[in-house]
């Protein structure tokens, strides 16, 4: 299992170089200067160098390229370009929020969403399945921000059950998950719908197996088979569905940090492409792809403990 | 005789016809169909078919309620909701249109060669993609319009780039599987050169499966594109669009709900006919499903 471990945790060495490269070039590749487009077309050429020195863009490119990945590896952003503060320190003051809000959809995607995927394919081809793939169907459809406005509309401005801001205290939990809960169904929508199907057709194709029709010759009961000798199999591929899909859920994340007006990562990011915080931008994309390798990482262990064969491969 | 005489002939996807005709006696891929339909009749007709025009502002009617003589009520400026919904869907329609055009031939092509080639080049272009795969969509599509400037060419390189590293993917698999067929080994024989066998003969072959991935992938850039506008990062006003609509509509809606309602039910109309569509055809194309 450490062997296993190991060499996963290699493996994603080269794809993190090769998001910092990549994040290097696209921001690179703006077209015109970036001070300029930081100071607007009235600065000064003095403000213009003065800048440019600040941000390095005065040395050579490979001295760019190697301060930045070193710097970003050992947690190092830099500061934002316009509150000066370092961007680590702003990300992980508004970081409990966004992974409140990422969990807590993961979470509902995957409760609603493995039981009816499930339920659809023990009842294959009946209403119940019908049912479950429309509306799958419809779920998998929703913009993130439409569902969010929907929801708002309906749960916190005509019936007031819910708060229409997401502000949470963090200290106090109650608070926190009661301004999660509308967000967290607004984003977790498509992931309950694409997680049904998943759990539908892995369960369907785990059932139609040979060993299922021997462990029903060998008198095991239907409950039993379908739980441990099914589900144990189905569950494979949702596992993997589930990491996938966190990589979206985080970006669509900001999204529903607008409709409902959280803070988070989302915010961030929107307000730096509004004030052309260059800096603050390359660090978080930095950020947002060290959490879907991360996130890619777990996923891989994950399927290491629960299918045997995979750490044999 | 010519060498094109000679080829061997092209073993087209079997049961391809009979696919399509199974997903034509579809439900599912027939209303998916009639909705993408209406609304590219919609967005086609839009200069004659809007009651009026989407730009004109009346200061008289704004935030007006649905009925009368706007069917869909007014914005802010009094322009008729209705009208900048048939106008908009030329926006979403043409982004997302384009956007897949450009990721289907690029991604196609990235994946055709890659798979054919194989060895070390395959696993480098694989890695690459798998890094590109690893950046969120919106968050790219974001950076990326943020970057260049937000119009209609910019919005569909952004979105074209977030949709390559598929594309590449699905075209690559069954090209791994083709290339070690007779007729492949048979066009080597011939001297054909390795481009035309790619373009002439694993092309036609992998076309289905990438035709499918199409729609369901449309229907992702359609969303896209809604939420780039909808942060604000869309096709600059007054020019309609669907997602620029709901954020405005979004912005009065403590006293005009239905303006973020109507062009927010727009999308998801065209982004669930698409996905219809898709699901349809892959349920035809599909072998495991296809004897059931």
């Amino acid at each position: 299992m450490i062997w296993f471990i190991a060499k996963r945790l290699l493996a994603a060495v080269p794809t993190l170089l090769a998001v910092l490269t990549v994040v290097f070039i696209i921001v690179r590749i703006v077209p015109g200067d970036p001070a300029l487009v930081i100071l607007g077309d009235q600065a000064t050429a003095e403000a213009a160098a003065a800048l440019r020195t600040r941000l390095g863009l005065d040395q050579p490119m490979w001295v760019q390229y190697w301060n930045f990945v070193s710097n970003a590896l050992t947690g190092n952003f830099g500061a934002s370009l316009v509150t000066g503060r370092p961007i680590l320190e702003e990300v992980g003051a508004v970081l409990p929020h966004t992974i409140d809000l990422t969990l807590a959809s993961m979470v509902l995607g995957v409760v609603v969403g493995v039981p009816v995927g499930i339920w659809a394919a023990l009842h294959r081809n009946r209403a119940i399945d019908v049912a479950a793939r429309v509306l799958s169907l419809i779920g998998l459809s929703f913009p993130v921000f439409v569902s969010g406005i929907y929801l708002l509309l309906l749960f916190g401005l005509y019936w007031r059950l819910f708060p229409v801001i997401g502000n949470a205290d963090l200290s106090d939990p109650v608070d926190r998950l009661h301004k999660v809960v509308l967000p967290a169904v607004a984003l977790g929508l498509t992931m309950a719908a694409y997680i049904t199907r998943v759990t539908r057709s892995a369960m369907l194709h785990a059932l139609g197996e040979d060993y299922i029709r021997t462990a029903r010759a060998k008198g095991v009961p239907w409950r039993r088979v379908v739980w441990v000798h099914g589900l144990r199999n189905a569950s494979l591929p949702v596992v993997t569905v589930v990491g996938l899909y966190v990589g979206i859920l985080i970006g669509n994340s900001v999204l529903t940090e607008i409709v409902f007006n959280r803070p988070g990562l989302g915010k961030i990011i929107v307000g730096a492409l509004n004030q052309r915080d260059y800096a603050m931008l390359q660090g978080l994309m930095v950020i947002y792809c060290f959490l879907i390798v991360v996130v890619n990482l777990v996923t891989d262990l994950l399927y290491g403990v629960m299918d045997p064969r995979v750490k044999q491969a | 005789m010519s060498a094109t005489a000679e080829a061997p002939a092209v073993p087209r996807m079997p049961g391809w016809r009979k696919a399509l005709g199974k997903a034509r006696s579809n439900p599912t891929t027939l209303i998916g169909a009639v909705i993408c339909l209406v609304i590219l009749a919609a967005a086609i007709l839009a200069p004659w078919i809007a009651p009026h025009d989407p730009a004109e502002q009346d200061i008289m009617t704004r935030l007006a309620a649905p009925g009368g003589d706007y069917p869909l009520g007014t914005d802010q400026f009094g322009r008729d909701i209705l009208s900048r919904l048939l106008w908009g869907a030329r926006i979403s329609l043409t982004v997302s249109l384009g956007a897949i055009a450009v990721a289907c031939v690029i991604g196609g092509t990235i994946g055709m060669v890659s798979g054919y080639i194989g060895g070390r080049f395959d696993l480098f272009v694989m890695q690459v993609m798998d890094v590109m795969l690893s950046f969120p969509s919106l968050i790219l599509g974001l950076i990326v319009v943020a970057l260049l400037g937000p119009d209609l060419v910019n919005l569909v390189v952004a979105i074209a780039l977030t949709a390559i590293a598929p594309f590449a993917r699905i075209a690559r698999a069954p090209t791994l599987a083709l290339k070690e067929r007779a007729f492949i080994e048979a066009g080597h024989a011939l001297g054909y050169s390795h481009l035309r066998i790619i373009f002439r003969h694993i092309l036609p072959n992998i076309l289905p499966e990438v035709m499918v991935m199409t729609s369901l992938w449309m229907a992702t850039a359609v969303r896209v594109e809604a939420s780039l506008s909808f942060i604000g990062l869309g096709v600059k006003p007054p020019t309609p669009t669907w997602g620029g609509m709901t954020r405005d509509g979004f912005e009065n809606i403590l006293d005009s709900p239905w303006l973020a309602v109507f062009p927010g039910f727009a999308i998801l109309l065209l982004v669930l006919g698409l996905n219809m569509v898709g699901d349809g055809l892959r349920d035809a194309t599909d072998p495991k499903l296809r004897n059931e």
